[in-house]
């Protein structure tokens, strides 16, 4: 084993998230004993380790920016690590709680609790990209043990992470499945939604939710339109893009065609 | 002397727990004034993000408030949708959501037991450490905790936000192959679940009786996942609909969270108000494996929730053996669903808890309003009740990193899963 000063020192730091992608290395098994002996766990807070603001080679950071609080420890987290890898939905696009930048959140705020004034919420839920730079970023919700292993064995034999953003479509083709599309007439988001998940909705029968984010060169407004072709509403076809990742560019637009 | 001293323990990050929370005592000749357990992560509006979104989406984005116990928000989810449309999934579905609830306990459980408890018995920061010492052990507990996630992927896809459950049912059925090859290693396993709760059961645990209510479901004959009527020690006994008027959730303006109350007091849901409340309903080999531990329930222990966490463990494991060993593909594995207008509740019993839900739909099936009540708010009061109950019981003369360490056993006992975020507030600490 590499003596704990010689080997480089590793971070993972949560913003606001549901904890699932933490669960892509705790749920490593041996693995993660494995990459306790790669590398020096510095922090991360759920298995155990603690120190903030450790400067570290490697920072892994789940969740989305939400507020101000999050907003300046974001900034000290950048400034604290040598690599900064973005992990999952949340901190690659803002996540499913970016959907209530579609909405008033002060509003909702007032809905929900008694004593709205306690609340310290930003108008809007963002990208960690969008505070600070990011010099990788790992998409899916939840992003998967192997991507994230992967990446930090790259970084650790001093390679740039792979970050294939293929389509999802041409993966489950690949694989020979039967098109849920053309076959049952499901508003699959697979040829504008990136690979990496495995094809695992396709593959048990039912239609890409778009969770891996958008993949590269995508033509939203073409499956949009594909989508009403079908015979969806404009507003279900937006909401098939508005979902998971509301917030990445080439869904925010719903899938619309510019004529809605 | 001792007790006349002040003393502010500031725990301003606590480790192993899910999410992000913090607490405060401050102590004043030799009583504890005030107790604050702070929720530090951000509201992130579940209950807002479902409105106008069409019922066939409610699965994904539920299984979002929790990375950890996706199945459990999925599965109150549908279990409302489907009264509100009045569907029936047949027993085939039935039983296989029981299944694959035992994959999330398997999965959610044995996390907790090692990962984020059991350090703290042995001394030490982390199950890195602990790995270290007892290899063995934790090795058991890595390959139980992996079972789960199996079962989670048979039915799911991955184990995280797995992606196998919709109204009605499932979208796919699992091979007849992949189910013989799991049932073997599930088999394979019995022996290290058996010993598990030996081992939770010979762990340094204080002794400490308390007073608390334990709420739980409780089915006719079997042990509660998804179905049942609430009950509690105290003798209430309620189909789940009369929740609301039996449990309120307090939005208290020094406090972080909604705190659940019932009958306005603290109370208990989880491993060990499940264990003690439906002790008659474990399978007889795994009463005969807990009884040999010498452990005696209904048990007023709370630091006994790591032994049934570890009974549970063992349950799932024999529970999801007696299903599958009668596994038969089913002609489809769901019922379509035909929306309609109405209000629809579930409750079924998360890793850490029962879980209430209580959802609305237009004609459409659109989600007009859902409430959503985690495990981990409603234990928060019996949290902070404990916390003073345990440290008071301890000794306040102790030192400041002794009543810590107490204190965070404490907590982490609840297994409190934060991110469960529907309710949790971040607390403005500085205020003019």
């Amino acid at each position: 084993m590499i003596p704990t000063a010689a080997r480089p020192t590793l971070a993972i730091h949560k913003f606001s998230s549901c904890d699932g992608c933490q669960l892509a290395l705790l749920n490593l098994g041996e693995g993660l004993l494995d990459l306790a002996r790669m590398v020096d766990i510095r922090h991360f807070v759920e298995a155990g380790p603690m120190d903030e603001e450790a400067s570290v080679d490697i920072a892994l950071v789940e969740g989305c920016i939400s507020t101000a609080e999050e907003a300046e420890r974001i900034r000290r987290v950048r400034a604290n690590s040598r690599y900064l890898i973005a992990i999952g939905a949340c901190a690659t696009s803002g996540g499913v709680q970016a959907l209530r930048n579609l909405h008033d959140a002060g509003a909702w705020t007032a809905d929900i609790y008694a004593h709205p004034q306690y609340i310290d919420v930003l108008a809007n839920a963002t990208s960690l990209a969008d505070r600070v730079r990011v010099d990788c970023e790992l998409y899916g919700c939840p992003v998967n043990g192997h991507q994230v292993l992967a990446a930090v064995r790259s970084l650790l034999s001093g390679v740039t992470p792979l970050n294939d953003r293929d389509k999802l479509c041409a993966e489950c083709k690949r694989r020979h499945n039967v098109c849920v599309m053309v076959a049952r007439g499901l508003p699959c988001m697979g040829p504008v939604t990136a690979t990496g998940c495995g094809v695992l909705c396709p593959t048990l029968g039912r239609d890409c939710y778009g969770c891996y984010g958008p993949a590269e060169n995508v033509n939203s407004a073409a499956l949009g339109r594909q989508l009403e072709a079908e015979g969806m509403s404009k507003e279900a076809r937006a909401g098939r893009f508005l979902f998971i990742h509301s917030n990445a560019p080439e869904f925010a637009s719903g899938g619309s065609s510019g004529e809605d | 002397m001792a007790a006349s001293r002040d003393i502010a323990i500031r725990v301003p990050v606590l480790a192993r727990v899910e999410g992000e929370g913090g607490l405060e005592i401050d102590i004043h000749d030799g009583r504890i004034r005030d107790l604050k357990l702070r929720i530090f992560e951000p509201p992130r509006f579940f209950e807002k993000l479902v409105e106008g979104r069409d019922h066939t989406e409610v699965p994904d984005l539920v299984a979002r408030i929790c990375g950890i116990c996706p199945v459990a928000y999925q599965m109150s989810a549908v279990h409302a949708l489907e009264g509100i449309f009045g569907i029936d999934p047949g027993p085939w579905v039935r039983a296989m959501r029981r299944v694959f609830y035992c994959g999330e306990w398997l999965e959610s459980h044995n996390l907790h037991i090692h990962l984020l408890a059991a350090p703290d018995y042995f001394g030490y920061a982390s199950v890195l450490e602990l790995a270290g010492e007892y290899p063995e052990e934790v090795r058991r507990g890595l390959r139980l905790q992996r079972l789960g996630n199996d079962i989670l992927r048979l039915f799911g896809g991955r184990s995280v936000h797995p992606v196998g459950a919709r109204v009605g049912g499932f979208h796919h059925a699992p091979g007849m192959e992949q189910v013989a090859q799991l049932r073997a290693e599930l088999r394979d396993a019995l022996p290290l679940a058996e010993a598990l709760v030996q081992w939770t059961a010979s762990l340094a645990l204080p002794h400490h009786s308390q007073e608390f209510v334990s709420v739980a479901l409780r089915h006719g004959q079997e042990y509660p996942f998804n179905e049942g009527r609430l009950v509690a020690s105290d003798g209430l006994d309620i189909p789940i609909d009369a929740y609301e008027e039996h449990f309120t959730e307090e939005h208290l303006a020094h406090s972080t969270a909604l705190h659940g109350r019932y009958h306005g007091s603290p109370y208990l849901v989880g491993p060990l108000a499940r264990v003690n409340l439906n002790w008659d309903r474990l399978p007889a080999q795994v009463r005969g494996n807990a009884e040999r531990a010498g452990v005696v329930f209904p048990s007023d222990n709370m630091f006994h929730s790591i032994i049934a966490r570890a009974i549970e463990v063992h349950f799932a494991l024999v529970e999801a053996l007696r299903v599958l060993d009668d596994y038969a593909l089913p002609d489809r594995p769901y019922v379509e669903a035909i929306p309609r207008a109405g209000v629809g509740f579930g409750c079924t019993e998360a890793p850490r808890g029962m879980l209430w839900q209580r959802w609305e739909t237009d004609g459409e099936g659109r989600i007009r309003a859902a409430r959503i009540v985690p495990p981990t708010s409603q234990n928060q009061p019996r949290m902070e009740e404990d916390l003073r109950l345990s440290l008071e019981a301890l000794g306040l003369e102790h030192s400041d990193d002794s009543l810590r360490l107490r204190a965070e056993m404490v907590i982490r006992n609840y297994d409190p899963c934060i991110s469960c975020a529907t309710h949790f507030l971040k607390l403005q600490t500085r205020r003019s």
